[in-house]
């Protein structure tokens, strides 16, 4: 199967069935999109898929074949991060860190999609991202800076 | 042994040895005891001079031997050594090092002596100078306990001036210079005529000659990164999907396995049929292990598949298939043949309820859950020379030994790579997944293999924290507490992990009372007694351990007796209160909340104190009642650690305590139907979400002497000091965890 990811063409040889994830983690070795869940309860393996943020845990390879797919290595990188990735460096927001991958994925399509958020946009978003460190007060203030950067960009 | 020759033997001692191309440093306690067994491995000579500090042409590694967890272990480590040896944070790369016994647990052990943390008093003194040396002793090398900045503060300082003096003194010797007339910064010595000389290229030179010992520590006025807020060295990389956790390893050839043992943690597998699962894609090998099966395969979904497709007859459960009579059990230990210790008898309780009106309450913490977002997993590669393992583990002195126990290679051909952690809360303080992993690598020596939980799978496999009770019986009298009569029993998490370590723990269980009998209030009675619960499901330490229910269950009842008394929930506190540092958080919380105005209509606050780990921490809660349900507004947070090595960690982790403690009193339990924990995944077991999330005001008192850890001290008092708040807010009390059992939350 062939797959559009970070703007490359990749292929990988897989069931139409396997969850994009493991295509990703596995096959494609990105693996910065996290597995935590499996059942869409965590949000660690949030990814674009066409724009949207989408759960790869539960988008089937074959749903995934053809469509332009972003992961967090293809949202910014360290030497050039994207707004979003700069506000989460900035307000220190990880503590383990393994959910950030999926908040800050999460977090771009929310302002992609709504440039000015308002708390209770916010929590509406950002609430089917588990975090289990506890660092909701700092994601709370990155997507707001994050807000910021991105309209005076 | 003369005693001279004793203490001579126990001063600290700095050493530095050649490397391989360059010099290293370390400050270590040398155990020199003809006695001790350790001496074998100190006499091989470097295996025993484990340094902090390796320097080489190339650049400079720090060694940071503590787990990081999330909690910041590393960054924490690095600072204090490059504080003193005048390093700027990006001149150096951070390395866990291999076990030795040179990282043993300075702090560790003290924290497990049975004395309140007021009690200066010779014979308590002495009781930690003796747990201190049983991990001295033992080498024990461990992450837990918030032990990790205590045992660090005064000794990786020490060992980065010891790097940095044996440095001066190398480029004295190299340049014909004194000493005194050379200065350091960021990275380089300097001469008088204002050369830079790079550490690195003074390796050599330094390797050579006898380290500089007996330096003193720089003021705290000199410093230049603790207590200054610093940018995390991990930050980008968490924040660019970069940083690599041992989920994330790959090797050449590696295979991917998945496992499943007995859900009822009984003895295994009476029959299975792996049939299916052989003949499904990618599959490479099903393999018999201890407790169940796993599945190889060329994917970690399509092994996750086929071990799911296996139909496995699992072995009954060694502790009572279902909930109710966990319950029947804890509430039967509250009996003389399960008193595990009367751990405080002030003045007379007996006879002051006697003739008092006794006010009584019973509450209840059920088993919780750790699981980390990242599911346990371990990587490892076994051919018959040696054995490689990849994980992340709080006790890095044993896993060699337990992957040697399953592969039958000796512990020395053992080759452990401390890997970094997506999360712990005491997870990973066990063992099943080493050894498992270990075991499915036995049976494909020569191939790599990653052996990957599925959450459900971690689910079951949870050691959650131990479930319990407590009644209290207690009095009041002329608007004070006068008598306070608290009993708990509990299953003992202590005895349950160490018997997994093949271990027995001795004596009285602190942690069954921890957070409830070291209350610093001097209520004129007061008795507190700990009654151990046999038989239950296995359980493990768990984010603050006994202090996360026991805390709940002292600070709620005071918090009755007090209303009892009519006196205000602070005042009552700061009258009996008898420890200065419980009383600064007690005042700084106060003043946070503004403690004593009207919160509103439809408002509550609440109180609760809480020490653990040494750490007095006050939280108050404020909520407010909607139709919707409890919704928590805010939440103020004082302790008092002393030095806060770097402020923004700090909040960070305090923040994610109350978290933490709020999101599982709010919501979360394990319970057992069948013999199986009956909660498979976060939709049931989700702790708090985002838009639940309060603002936490955190603040440090830095009374306190030295610098002391906070990963766990926060979590006790949160879900007290929220159901006092929720008390305060509708008149409803509660009296058992998850609170949503009784009330809604928003």
């Amino acid at each position: 199967m062939q797959f559009t990811v970070n703007g490359q063409t990749r292929e990988a040889e897989v069931e139409p069935d396997m969850p994009l994830l493991w295509v990703l983690r596995d096959e494609l070795g990105l693996t910065g999109t996290k597995y935590g869940c499996g059942v869409a309860q965590c949000g660690a393996c949030t990814v674009h898929v066409d724009g949207l943020a989408v759960r790869s845990c539960q988008l089937p390879a074959g749903a995934a074949e053809g469509a332009e797919i972003v992961t967090i290595e293809g949202l910014g990188t360290p030497d050039a991060p994207h707004a979003v990735q700069q506000a989460w460096i900035e307000a220190q927001v990880a503590q383990c860190g393994y959910c950030q991958s999926g908040q800050i994925m999460q977090a771009a399509w929310l302002l992609k999609s709504n440039p000015t958020p308002t708390d209770e946009e916010i929590d509406a978003v950002m609430s089917g991202n588990l975090c289990r460190c506890g660092t909701y007060p700092r994601i709370r203030a990155a997507v707001h800076a994050a807000a910021t950067k991105l309209r005076e960009a | 042994m003369g005693r001279v020759r004793t203490i001579t033997r126990r001063t600290l001692l700095v050493g530095s040895a050649a490397i391989a191309g360059g010099v290293a440093f370390g400050a270590y306690r040398l155990l020199t005891d003809p006695a001790n067994p350790l001496r074998d491995d100190l006499g091989a000579g470097e295996a025993a001079l484990t340094p902090w500090v390796k320097i080489t042409g190339e650049g400079i590694t720090l060694i940071t031997p503590h787990t990081d967890l999330g909690q910041g272990a590393y960054h924490m480590q690095a600072a204090l050594i490059a504080e003193e040896m005048d390093l700027a944070l990006g001149q150096f790369t951070v390395d866990p090092g291999p076990p030795a016994p040179a990282y043993y647990n300075t702090a560790m052990g003290g924290e497990m002596a049975p004395f309140r943390s007021n009690d200066d008093r010779f014979r308590a003194e002495a009781a930690r100078h003796v747990f201190a040396g049983i991990t001295k002793l033992i080498g024990l090398m461990g992450t837990g306990g918030s032990s990790s900045v205590p045992d660090s503060f005064d000794k990786l300082r020490q060992a980065g001036a010891t790097a940095r003096e044996t440095l001066k003194a190398a480029a004295a010797q190299v340049h014909g210079l004194a000493v005194a007339d050379l200065a350091t910064e960021a990275g380089a010595v300097i001469l008088p005529d204002g050369t830079r000389v790079p550490y690195t290229g003074l390796a050599g030179a330094a390797a050579a000659i006898a380290p500089v010992t007996d330096v003193p520590l720089r003021d705290p006025s000199e410093w230049r990164l603790i207590g200054q807020p610093m940018q995390r060295l991990d930050i980008v990389a968490k924040s660019t999907g970069t940083q690599a956790y041992g989920i994330d390893l790959r090797l050449e050839g590696m295979v991917h396995a998945a496992v499943r043992t007995n859900p009822r943690r009984g003895d295994g597998m009476r029959r299975f049929d792996a049939e299916a699962a052989r003949a499904m894609p990618g599959v490479i090998e099903v393999v018999e292990v201890t407790g169940g099966i796993a599945v190889v395969a060329n994917n970690t979904w399509r092994a996750f598949r086929a071990v799911e497709a296996i139909e496995i007859d699992w072995a009954d459960a060694p502790y009572p298939a279902e909930q109710a009579d966990h319950w029947a059990a804890v509430e039967a230990a509250f009996d003389p043949d399960f008193l595990d210790a009367t751990w405080r008898a002030d003045g007379d309780v007996v006879t002051a309820l006697g003739g008092a009106e006794v006010i009584e309450a019973e509450y209840r913490a059920p088993y919780v859950a750790h699981q980390p977002l990242e599911p346990l997993n371990a990587v490892a590669l076994v051919t018959d020379e040696a054995v490689d393992i990849w994980v992340s583990h709080q006790f890095q002195s044993f896993v060699a030994r337990q992957v040697a126990g399953v592969t039958g290679h000796s512990a020395d051909q053992v080759r452990y790579h401390q890997q970094y952690a997506g999360g712990s809360f005491g997870h990973r303080l066990e063992w099943d997944n080493v050894r498992l992993c270990a075991e499915i690598a036995n049976a494909m020596r020569g191939t790599p293999v990653k052996l990957t939980y599925t959450r459900e799978e971690d689910f079951a496999q949870d050691y959650p924290r131990q479930i319990g009770m407590a009644r209290g019986r207690g009095a009041v009298a002329d608007g004070r507490v006068q008598a306070l009569d608290l009993s708990v029993a509990n299953v003992s998490p202590m005895r349950s992990q160490v018997s997994r370590m093949g271990l027995s723990a001795p004596g009285p269980d602190l942690q069954i009372a921890a957070g409830g009998w070291n209350q610093p209030f001097a209520i004129p009675h007061f008795r507190y007694r700990a009654y151990a619960v046999p038989g239950l499901a296995p359980v493990s330490s768990w984010r603050s351990v006994g202090a996360s229910s026991q805390g709940f269950f002292a600070s709620a009842f005071l918090d009755e007796l007090i209303h009892a008394a009519g006196a205000d929930p602070l005042e009552e506190r700061l009258r009996l209160c008898d420890w200065d540092l419980a009383r600064g958080v007690l005042e700084s919380v106060a003043d946070m909340s503004d403690w004593g105005t009207d919160p509103g209509p439809g408002r509550g606050r609440g109180l609760a104190f809480v020490e653990s780990f040494g750490v007095p921490v006050a939280e108050v809660v404020e909520v407010t009642a909607t139709e919707a349900g409890i919704r928590i507004d805010r939440v103020h947070v004082a302790v008092d650690v002393g030095t806060v090595v770097d402020p923004v960690t700090f909040e960070n982790q305090v923040q994610g305590g109350v978290v933490w403690g709020l999101g599982h009193a709010m919501n979360c339990q394990i319970t057992y139907a069948g013999g199986v924990a009956q909660q498979s995944n976060y939709h049931a077991h989700a702790g708090m979400r985002l838009n639940q999330c309060p603002e936490i005001f955190v603040r440090n008192v830095g009374a306190a002497l030295g610098a002391k850890g906070v990963g766990e001290p926060p979590v006790p008092p949160a879900a007290p000091a929220l159901a006092a708040a929720i008390f305060d807010a509708t008149g409803q009390r509660l009296r058992e965890m998850p609170f949503d059992k009784h009330v809604r939350f928003v």
